[in-house]
């Protein structure tokens, strides 16, 4: 029986918490001799440290510890070699975190960070990604487990033998990924056990880590996030912000506070790698595509290997007998890219969505006829049938809304006063994943429920979906439901990454609301608390793996001035196939976001890095643009009905990540119809534009 | 960051000795530049002289037919003030295109004219920059060097100056009231600010300890017919790519006067002499503007990420003079 609530636009439950400044984040909690930790970053790009004088800055009013390589608590060695945190004097990246102060007042603690005096020995640096970098290796898989190659067909036979080829180069920057919150943490000792508040999209991962690293059981530690203000991915796992406030607690034995500075979050909390990114189409004269090949290469850190899967958006996305794709990675001497909204996805489909348009052009058929005749039931990667797509429903009522019919292909072919005006198009697509999770149902005598998951909800309304889907497992009115997340001494969950957390956690719910359900056979309110837990290990491990995935298109109104190169959003315009949406208010939110952050990396974001000292020099938001609202003129993200039965209890796909994916193509794809210029370097800035008049 | 005292002063000569006592000591105006500043380490006053209870926030029309403007009057005010909005419109929106709403609100006009340089390296203290460290170098020179100057620039200095409001009261030929430790003094802005030459560090001739305590407009009906254009990275919230102020009087279609000045091409506020030199009685034509625009940019030296700042400029030029010409 359900009574409704999916599917129904209820307010953030924790909307007046935030709203009234009383909902807690990780550095806010009030506590007894709590002291502030300043991070110390590097000044040398690859070195060591040969001597570090702290007599200054202990002298420092208030100042109480330098916590270094010489004297910081002891961690385990492991798998994360990032995280092992002034344990060595080595530094592998300009800015890795060599010290923290320690101090009465965070005045004091910053005061103290300055004074403290450090002798490096260092050498040459390696810090920009080419493409004929004589570092380029084959990773053995790319993020999290797929294989750094594919072939199918023969492209090169296939590709030669082609009428109609595209051979593109696209490049993207670093983006820093720069959530409202930094990476912050509250952290306290009391008798072996440790107690952390921190800012992050999954404390139970946070809780392993550290359980790791400071080798303790488990359960002597406990990792509460209860409001996190956004992550982006970059709160995916323990960051360096929750390993120092541990480190440098236990060394004073005093709570300490630590919260990284906006300018701190440009390099050691992840970013995106920057790419280079070859596409190469091939199709007959009717725009059916004969080979595709999509060779990407990224960078990472000597530190630790993460591969940006760049490539495999283009694995499942159209069909062609021929394929291949390849990834390539270099170290470099720079701190470890890491998870950015849509990794893989979110870069690859700029690339792939944006040749498609090139092909469109070259065979001068309409780009989103192009893309229904490319569209595919099975999916080209896995052999096997999508569980449901929808891509071609979203391209034609995407179509219709936006009003494409009748578009004129032809290049600067409308105007407006001094403005060139153009739309584009591309389509989206980001796997539908779950994980893993474990929750507890209760009923209470009062006629009440408590729902617990350690699920986290970084600001896109997680709670609030949660609590929908168990008022309709246990079949009551929301009202009757209490839900608690946030916190490591609940049942173990899945983080909030992935676009899938709601897939995860509302799987386990369900689970443990029907088992309650089962302990309650006459349905009335138990004499005394009853509770069922349930734990989707087996469920979720057993399910067949078939390629599910949620489908967008996306359509892009620009202006470009064509004196001055600047380019405007007229509007944007999505939609989404993807599952049951649980709460259309903060599903929109969700869409919008990633849309407009899309629109940020095609027209405004750029890690700007001065190769002489190895990192990047636009580190504050006033520098490194993200776009502002006043950018977003107009944009409206709507979605399909869509039912799908394979891909878990509550039928939903995810929708944190897709809003992103091939929104910047869209946005290029617009400046190009507008200008006849195509600009395959993000950022589209005004300096690539100026005087278009005279261009094309 | 550096612990430092809180004064209030009871008047401008009070606030001048202060300063003028204590090496150390910075006046605090609306704080939207100097706390950040504090914060990273850029500057590190031990004592703050807060000048915003001082009266000296008062927009007052002076006898002569111009205008007088308090140093402490905030951004937001000076730009919803029904007289410069209809006096002097090239004021109101180079304000209005600064920053945003609520900065505006807290910024001063004193502080704002006095602003620091945006230059990502001045304000990072683990890069060499001669102007936060004099003889320490110039990252800039030969580095990220997109948003720096293509005007007037030394080897020792590529910043540029980040005021919008500096611009417009460059074009309108303000005076600046100042009191220093000998009294009070008139400035005409033209003679404020300084190239960097060998001592960046030094970004006006004022003398240490001087106050700002107003700007005054001389009349100028032509400014009328003003305007500021600015571009910009993003639609709001970012200094300017390249801007430009302009005030043109028209007799007929000839040029009897005109004024302008550019944004985000130098070390200060770039009044354009030599472009107004070129449109002063000639008949109008958006020709004429950019002939001006090249002449104006003709010594320009684009550094190795700014050379679009040149047709940048050129083409706002040529908006801007076009537009004030058909209004």
């Amino acid at each position: 029986m359900s009574t409704g609530a999916v599917g129904r636009a209820y307010p953030r439950l924790e909307g007046p918490a935030k709203v009234t400044g009383t909902a807690r984040y990780a550095v806010e909690y009030p506590m007894d001799g709590v002291t502030y930790g300043w991070a110390v970053p590097s000044a040398v790009v690859r070195g060591r440290i040969t001597r570090i004088d702290t007599t200054e800055a202990l002298a420092s009013p208030g100042v109480l510890a330098v916590v270094h390589h010489g004297n910081a608590p002891r961690m385990a060695p492991g798998p994360q070699p990032e995280l092992r945190l002034l344990q060595e004097p080595t530094v592998h990246y300009r800015g890795q975190y060599v010290a923290v102060v320690v101090a009465t007042t965070l005045e004091a603690a910053r005061e103290g960070a300055r004074l403290v005096r450090i002798d490096y020995d260092s050498g040459p640096h390696s810090t920009v990604l080419t493409e004929d970098h004589p570092g380029l290796y084959k990773p053995d898989q790319v993020n999290p487990s797929y294989p750094t190659d594919t072939a199918e067909g023969d492209f090169d036979a296939g590709y030669a033998a082609a009428p109609v080829r595209v051979d593109v180069t696209y490049r993207t920057p670093a983006y820093h990924n720069n959530p409202m919150e930094p990476h912050a943490t509250t952290a306290q000792w009391h008798d072996g056990r440790l107690l952390v508040h921190d800012s992050t999209q999954g404390a139970t991962p946070v809780r392993a880590t550290l359980a790791e690293l400071f080798e303790l059981p488990p359960e002597s530690i406990r990792v509460v996030a209860e409001h996190v203000g956004g992550g982006f991915g970059s709160k995916g796992y323990a960051k360096a912000s929750v390993v120092l406030a541990a480190l440098a607690a236990r060394h004073v034995e005093r709570p300490v506070k630590l919260a990284l500075t906006r300018q701190q979050l440009f390099g050691p909390v992840g970013y995106r790698t920057p790419t280079i990114q070859r596409i190469r189409l091939a199709a007959d004269t009717d725009g059916r595509l004969t080979a595709i090949c999509h060779d990407a290469i990224g960078q990472t850190s000597t530190i630790r290997e993460f591969a940006e899967q760049t490539a495999v958006y283009t694995r499942s996305m159209y069909a062609a007998p021929h394929r291949r794709t390849t990834h390539r990675l270099v170290r470099l001497d720079v701190p470890t890219p890491f998870w950015m909204r849509a990794p893989g996805e979110c870069p690859g489909a700029y690339a792939l969505e944006s040749a498609m348009d090139e092909l469109a052009i070259a065979v001068g058929i309409d780009p989103v006829e192009l893309r229904v005749r490319n569209d595919t039931a099975v999916d080209p990667d896995q052999g096997r049938p999508f569980t449901s797509r929808n891509l071609v429903a979203c391209l034609r009522e995407g179509a219709e809304r936006f009003g494409w019919a009748g578009r004129d292909p032809s290049l600067r072919s409308r105007r407006d006063g001094r403005w060139l005006i153009g739309t584009g198009v591309a389509g989206s697509s980001y796997p539908a994943r779950a994980r893993p999770s474990s929750a507890t149902a209760t009923a209470r005598p009062d006629g009440s429920f408590l729902v617990q998951i350690n699920a986290t909800d970084i600001g896109t309304g997680a709670r609030t979906a949660i609590w929908q889907v168990a008022a309709d497992a246990l079949g009551v009115p929301p009202e009757r439901v209490e839900i608690r997340i946030g916190d490591s001494e609940l049942p173990a969950a899945a983080l909030a990454g992935g676009s899938m957390g709601t897939a995860s956690w509302s799987w386990a719910v369900i689970r443990a609301a029907q088992a309650l359900r089962e302990k309650l056979p006459d349905g009335g309110p138990p004499t005394g608390e009853v509770t069922a837990e349930a734990d989707t290990t087996e469920e979720v491990g057993g399910q067949p793996a078939l390629p599910r995935y949620a489908y967008g298109a996306q359509f892009v109104e620009v202006r470009v001035d064509a004196d001055t190169g600047e380019v405007r959003l007229n509007r944007m315009l999505g939609v989404f196939a993807a599952g049951r949406v649980v709460n259309p208010t903060t599903a929109r939110s969700q869409l919008i976001g990633g849309m407009t952050m899309g629109l940020s990396m095609a027209l405004h974001e750029e890690g700007l890095l001065d190769e002489r000292y190895g990192d990047w020099v636009n580190h504050d938001l006033a520098t490194y643009h993200i776009t502002s609202c006043a950018d977003v003129e107009s944009i409206e993200a709507y979605w399909l009905d869509e039912r799908d039965d394979k891909l878990n209890p509550a039928g939903v796909k995810g929708i944190g990540e897709i809003g992103i994916v091939g929104a910047a193509a869209a946005v290029a794809n617009a400046v190009h119809h507008a200008t006849g210029v195509r600009i395959r370097e993000l950022p589209i800035r005004l300096d690539k534009l100026i005087g278009v008049s005279d261009l094309a | 960051m550096r612990a430092f005292r809180y004064h209030r002063p009871a008047d401008v000569a009070e606030a001048v000795a202060v300063l003028t006592a204590e090496p150390q000591a910075a006046y605090l105006g609306g704080g939207t530049n100097l706390v950040d500043l504090m914060k990273l380490g850029v500057q590190r006053p031990d004592v703050l002289v807060d000048v915003t209870r001082l009266p000296l926030d008062t927009v007052e029309e002076v006898p002569d037919g111009g205008l007088r403007i308090g140093a402490t009057v905030r951004n937001s005010d000076l730009a919803a003030h029904p007289v410069v909005r209809r006096d002097y419109p090239v004021l109101a929106r180079a304000l209005l295109a600064a920053a945003s709403g609520q900065l505006r609100n807290m910024a001063t006009t004193g502080g704002n004219m006095l602003q620091r340089t945006r230059c990502v390296y001045f304000q990072d203290t683990g890069k060499a920059c001669n102007k936060r460290e004099p003889g320490s170098g110039c990252a800039a020179l030969h580095g990220q060097n997109r948003d720096l100057a293509v005007l007037d620039w030394s080897e020792q200095c590529v910043a540029t100056h980040p005021s919008d409001l500096a611009v417009a009261l460059a074009a309108l030929d303000t005076v600046v009231e100042v009191h220093d430790a000998d009294g009070p003094r008139d400035i005409p802005i033209a003679e404020l600010y300084r190239s960097p030459g060998t001592h960046p560090e030094r970004e006006t001739t004022l003398v240490r300890g001087t106050l700002i305590t107003a700007v005054r407009l001389p009349p100028l009906p032509a400014a009328r017919r003003s305007t500021y254009l600015k571009v910009r990275d993003r639609a709001s919230f970012a200094f300017a790519a390249g801007s430009v102020a302009a005030v043109l009087d028209l007799d007929g279609d000839v040029v009897r006067d005109v004024r302008l000045a550019y944004g985000a091409v130098a070390h200060r506020p770039w009044r354009a002499y030599r472009a107004e030199a070129e449109l002063r009685g000639r008949p109008f034509s958006p020709e004429l503007a950019a002939r001006a625009a090249d002449a104006e940019l003709a010594e320009a030296r684009p550094l190795r990420h700014n050379g679009f700042k040149l047709p940048l400029t050129r083409a706002i030029t040529v908006r801007a003079l076009t537009e004030l010409a058909s209004s």
